[in-house]
């Protein structure tokens, strides 16, 4: 597992590492597993809120307010914090993100950090780049911990530790937490890793978040989440910095009254999340007295300019789409190469590199549809998947890819041959002659050469029949002018 | 009615007992078929594929070819979704208003199979007969795009003596999604290896669904395993009459 990079930068493309991953039939069991509890979880409670689609689409207004006109919102939000006592940060890049985040911790004096989960985090590589300015990092979600005394990286988007199960948990606690005795019952296990992390919140003083929401119209910050130890990182520390990504402001504060609604149903299965943390900057003598906004574009404001693309925005991370996903299910987000795993990784990873990289992604989906049909603010994903591998054609056009020419060729000839219906029927007479040295004594194809082999490679494909059915239908018209 | 066949270019190729079973199925119904001899492809494969250049002659090639139908019938719901979701941003994206006016003028007369003999022609029994056990695997663009629901199992319901067995998580994903299941065949077996527990679990000795591809698809992974649960498009099945259910294609 070690080997797992989550940088698209160097990441396998996603059948490479996908094969690699399906030999892991522990893992599989586990994802599968997971994802069918959290499954039905959600589909109880969303089957109970009749208004489910009015609340999808109201989310989803909601959040495509909020990108059109983020600039201004963005401003709103600034100003409001800043009224409140909290301090914005710019942040164009991960780069100039860490360094920020850096600076304000020296500032702090602080060599030890505590943090509630935050992709965003992951995103931008934060930890290492602490750890190598001498800050330790403690992680607070459990599922984080698991990750981080592991050594391992997130496979899902709101549980990252989805593919370990409670056995290996355990393995992971007694070795690491010097418990020998620890047994394999989940409330053994999260109150081991309570004591472990309770030392920490007390003695502590700067703590690192992310952000659900940005009310631009207040300047609040919420975090949901089902442990609590978010809301201690939240309260005890005196410095707390919250590292959002651009695009996570919404406009009002009463608009989070649908999402709040939507994000827990979709993500976790719950009708509201345990801990809802809501706060407006800075009260004096209670709670974080230095509180700081580090606002993040790394990509994000190259999808603005198109509705297409502009969708992927929307997105409120909920992670719905990944445990609706026949394909993440096979592989687990490791696969994908990068923190955002599953459909909504595969269309934001790639734009988030401006499609320099992780171009196998928009390719890791058969399109059926699924993750759109559960999102909660109704982004089409297979739509996006689709242009975004067009965007890829374009862009490769030229390039000597072997594997991209051999479809190029393939694809060039086919359209060709369908202008034509000559073409295509001399198409078809030429595909059976063609085909005929690989027809085995059954009537079926076992093997294929080129592209063609990834398909026999799992599966037979019966022979071309005698005749196409435009030429029974000529056959026919031509004996029988008006049948029966 | 006169009712214009698309009978697809893998179905014309590969499937050609399915257009004969539209065919018979419609005729037997009192319809005149119409099979417009020009017709290839509707550009769904490009267009997923990403090569977008190519899919929109093809598409223009489409409309062509059945502007003038009273009624077009496509026994594939992935080439209907094509048509109905992607024609009109096709002519958007090209600022073809021309082809845009032509094919929302076109798109209210394009039926999946299913949806033409229920929401069309208004029947649930078209006189079929099929004594055999099968199982109904709800192909994606079918459920998800097309929102069939269960419009094709309440046509396979009034079959007469078939013995229709649920299939598990039958709204999940064979695995097949055009390219997909070349460029990433080893997940995509992943998932076909799944739908496959599934299927042989029913006991069926026929799994049916609206869409070839899919079946293509089951019946490959079937035949490697040795198995001999048959697949059959659904037109097969709703053309059966007595004398001829046992037949395969």
């Amino acid at each position: 597992m070690s080997l797992i990079t989550l940088d698209p930068r160097k990441a396998e493309p996603f059948p490479i590492a996908a094969a690699e991953l399906l030999q892991d039939t522990q893992l599989r069991r586990n994802v599968a597993h997971a994802t069918d509890v959290i499954q039905r979880k959600r589909a109880a409670l969303v089957a109970e809120k009749a208004d489910w689609q009015a609340l999808r689409s109201a989310g989803a207004a909601t959040r495509r307010e909020a990108l059109l006109h983020l600039d201004s919102y963005l401003e709103q939000f600034e100003k409001q914090i800043t009224a409140a006592g909290g301090h914005v940060h710019w942040a164009s890049d991960g780069d100039e993100a860490r360094r920020i985040v850096i600076g304000l911790l020296r500032d702090a004096q602080a060599k030890d950090v505590i943090k509630i989960k935050s992709m965003t985090t992951a995103e931008i590589d934060l930890n290492p780049a602490l750890e190598a300015d001498g800050v330790h990092v403690f992680e607070t979600d459990l599922a984080e911990l698991i990750l981080q005394l592991g050594a391992d990286q997130p496979s899902h988007i709101i549980a990252p530790a989805l593919h370990k199960n409670r056995h290996q948990v355990r393995e992971l606690f007694a070795r690491e937490m010097h418990l020998p005795d620890l047994t394999d019952d989940p409330p053994a296990l999260t109150d081991a890793a309570r004591r472990y992390l309770r030392e920490k919140f007390l003695k502590v003083d700067a703590a690192i978040c992310g952000a659900n929401f940005l009310v631009a119209e207040t300047g609040s910050i919420c975090i949901v989440e089902s442990e609590g130890n978010g809301r201690m990182c939240l309260t005890l520390p005196d410095t707390l910095i919250s590292i959002a990504g651009i695009e996570k402001v919404i406009p009002r504060f009463s608009d989070l009254e649908v999402l709040l609604q939507t994000l827990p149903r979709a993500a976790t299965g719950e009708r509201m999340n345990p801990y809802n943390s809501v706060w407006t900057g800075v009260t004096p003598g209670d709670g974080p007295q230095n509180l700081h906004v580090v606002l993040l574009d790394n990509g994000r404001s190259e999808l603005l300019a198109e509705d297409m693309t502009r969708q992927t925005l929307q997105c409120i991370r909920c992670a719905a789409c990944l445990n609706a996903c026949p394909v993440y299910r096979q592989t687990g987000g490791h696969a994908y190469g990068s923190v955002y795993s599953g459909p909504i990784g595969a269309i934001l990873t790639p734009q988030l590199h401006r499609m320099e990289y992780a171009q196998s992604l928009p390719y890791a989906s058969s399109l059926c549809g699924a993750c759109y049909e559960v999102c909660p603010v109704k982004i089409n994903i297979p739509e996006v998947l689709v242009y975004l591998r067009s965007r890829i054609v374009e862009k490769n056009k030229g390039k000597l890819g072997s594997i991209f020419n051999q479809e190029r060729i393939g694809m060039k000839m086919m359209a060709r041959i369908f202008l034509s219906h000559d073409r295509f029927e001399n198409a078809q007479r030429v595909a059976r002659v063609l085909e005929k040295p690989f027809v085995g004594r059954d009537g079926w194809v076992h093997k294929l050469p080129g592209l063609a082999g990834q398909w026999t490679a799992g599966r037979d494909l019966q022979a071309l029949p005698a005749q196409t059915f435009r030429e029974w239908w000529r056959s026919r018209n031509g004996r029988e002018e008006r049948p029966r | 009615m006169r009712i214009s066949l698309f009978i697809t270019c893998y179905n014309d190729t590969l499937f050609p007992g399915t257009g004969k079973a539209v065919v018979s199925l419609l005729e037997r119904l009192g319809h005149i078929i119409d099979f417009p001899l020009e017709q290839t492809c509707c550009g769904q494969m490009h267009f997923n594929t990403g090569y977008r250049r190519e899919a929109y002659p093809l598409a223009k090639r489409f409309v062509a070819s059945f502007q003038d139908a009273e009624a077009v019938c496509i026994p594939s719901s992935s080439c209907v979704a094509m048509i109905r979701d992607y024609y009109p941003e096709i002519a958007r994206e090209n600022g073809d208003q021309q082809f845009a006016t032509d094919v929302s003028s076109l798109l209210p007369r394009v039926f999946e199979l299913t949806e033409l003999l229920t929401d069309r022609l208004r029947l649930e029994d078209v006189g079929a007969s099929f004594p055999h056990r099968v199982t109904y695997h709800a192909s994606c663009h079918g459920l998800r795009s097309l929102h069939l629901g269960d419009k094709p199992l309440r046509l396979l319901r009034k079959v007469r003596g078939i013995d229709l067995v649920e299939l598990e998580n039958s709204d999940r994903c064979c695995g097949f999604g055009g390219t997909f299941a070349v460029k990433n065949a080893a997940v995509s077996t992943a998932m076909l290896d799944e739908k496959l527990g599934a299927v042989l679990s029913t006991n069926a000795e026929v799994c049916t669904a609206c869409d070839n591809s899919c079946l293509m698809h089951i019946q490959g992974r079937l035949h490697r395993e040795n198995s001999p649960v048959r697949t059959m498009h659904i037109v097969e099945i709703l053309a059966s009459e007595i004398e001829s259910s046992g037949a395969a294609r």
